[in-house]
């Protein structure tokens, strides 16, 4: 899938993934799409939870070799 | 002032001294819901820590300036991260709990439920976390150790503090909900294993069958463990009468509720078989036994010594579960409405039966969250 940004968290634990999602989409302008990679297992839950609470829109998700992947739609 | 770590030793002392504690659990909403530290004067609320990100103010004007305040994550990083934030803005003490909910779930205190006869005791493994409970019976010298939880290095600790040589490790029944130690502290101690048979069909290993009227003698003196077929929650399910006081129930009979069926497809087939345990085989008991089941699921079926335990007449006069006259509607209490069993109970089944051997790191993500054993 297309991205307009790709954020590489991988080896990080939590909060780091959404924080650093967070500034990452703070940067983006409305309708723009960020791709993350995790590793943390938290990230599986705490990603879609940050997105649905901040108003923005989980696109998809994936885990491919251990590694999480979300595409944001920023709102 | 600052931010200072609390360890889940620390924390389950202050849940079992009844301290006042002011919990702010930054996890997110599902896994809050699901499960969370409980205790008497324990106030907590949720704030997930991603919705902080944008500023803390809000969440500021909720914590109190005249409790101690915990933040809580699932394993620390984000409840460091908030009390930090926390901290910076008003200058307040703050504690994190170490290791998270992960450590939390692990956490095992050990109290001493009785004496027993020429010197014997009974001791109470509470996995406070969780809410499982396992037993160690010594007597001069000797132990059997009940129902115990996967950490077995708990029980070898124990073990050499009371210089004893384990005898027996027991599983009451085929476990689901978490890991058992028994194998592995039996070939630890070169021990016997004891499971119910009816419950081993898919073991892989070999084992000492529990069988009804077994008597298991632990040291010198006249401790007796009996073995009683009971039922139920699953069909092997035994319980064991120690030193004719003590009525270790497994998942059969709680405080404050009763076991359920544990295979979801199972519990039209073992309703008649639990409604005979509770309401014919442990009635016609002598009902001056005293009660340790295998689990509890609220804070309030701790004592003030933080152990659970309660007289057997006791139970058959307020236990709600022991007091469906009616058989039908006995039968739709306990198959009807059952909480959800999560998915991990197959995989914990399959470990226990030697057919599957996670690692550490799986068995931890497997057992997280609370016990469904109970009816609710
Ligand atoms: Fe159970």
């Amino acid at each position: 899938m297309e991205s307009n940004k790709v954020l590489n968290a991988e080896g990080l634990a939590c909060p780091m993934p959404v924080v650093k999602a967070k500034k990452e989409i703070d940067n983006l302008n409305a309708g723009d799409i960020l791709e993350i990679h995790a590793t943390d297992k938290g990230a599986a839950s705490d990603i879609p939870a940050w997105t649905k609470s901040s108003g923005h829109e989980l696109v998809q998700q994936d885990e491919e070799n251990d590694i999480l992947k979300f595409w944001i739609k920023k709102a | 002032m600052g931010i200072q770590a609390l360890t889940a030793a620390e924390l389950a002392k202050k849940v079992m001294n009844q301290e006042p504690l002011f919990i702010l659990d930054v996890r997110n909403e599902d896994e809050f819901q699901d499960w969370k530290v409980e205790g008497k004067n324990v106030e907590i609320i949720n704030k997930p820590y991603f919705e902080l990100l944008d500023g803390i103010d809000e969440i500021l004007d909720r914590i109190p300036s005249d409790k101690e305040v915990l933040i809580v994550c699932a394993k620390e990083g984000s409840s460091q991260f908030v009390a930090d934030m926390l901290a910076e803005a008003d200058g307040g003490d703050y504690l994190y709990l170490q290791g998270g909910m992960k450590t939390w779930s692990e956490h095992i205190e050990s109290v001493k439920a009785a004496d027993l006869t020429d010197g014997g005791e009974l001791y109470q493994f509470v996995r406070i976390g969780k809410g499982c409970l396992s037993y160690a019976v010594l007597s001069n010298g000797e132990a059997a150790i009940v129902d115990p939880v996967r950490f077995t290095d708990a029980f070898a600790s124990f073990l050499e503090e009371k210089q004893a040589v384990l005898k027996y490790a027991v599983d009451t029944h085929l476990h689901a909900d978490h890991i058992s130690g028994g194998r592995e502290l039996a070939e630890r101690f070169d021990a016997s294993y004891l499971l119910p048979e009816a419950d081993a069909g898919g073991v892989t290993f070999s084992y000492e069958p529990l069988e009804d009227g077994k008597t298991l003698t632990v040291g010198s003196t006249e401790i007796d463990i009996q073995a009683l077929y009971s039922p139920g929650h699953t069909i092997g399910s035994t319980s064991l009468v120690v030193d004719n006081q003590y009525l270790l129930t497994g998942d059969i009979l709680f405080v404050d509720s009763i076991g359920r069926p544990d295979l979801a497809g199972k519990a039209e087939d073992w309703v008649g078989d639990l409604r005979e345990t509770l309401y014919s085989r442990y009635a016609n008991l002598d009902r001056n036994l005293i009660v340790l089941p295998a689990h509890f699921s609220k804070k309030e079926e701790l004592d003030d010594s933080g152990r659970v335990m309660a007289k057997l007449d006791d139970l058959y006069a307020r236990n709600h579960g022991l007091n469906i006259e009616d058989k039908d509607t006995f039968r739709r209490t306990v198959t009807e409405n059952l909480p959800p069993q999560p998915n991990s109970y197959a995989t914990i089944r399959q470990t226990n039966m030697g057919q599957a051997a996670p690692t550490e790191e799986e068995k931890t993500e497997m057992e997280i969250g609370p016990n469904r054993c109970a009816v609710s």
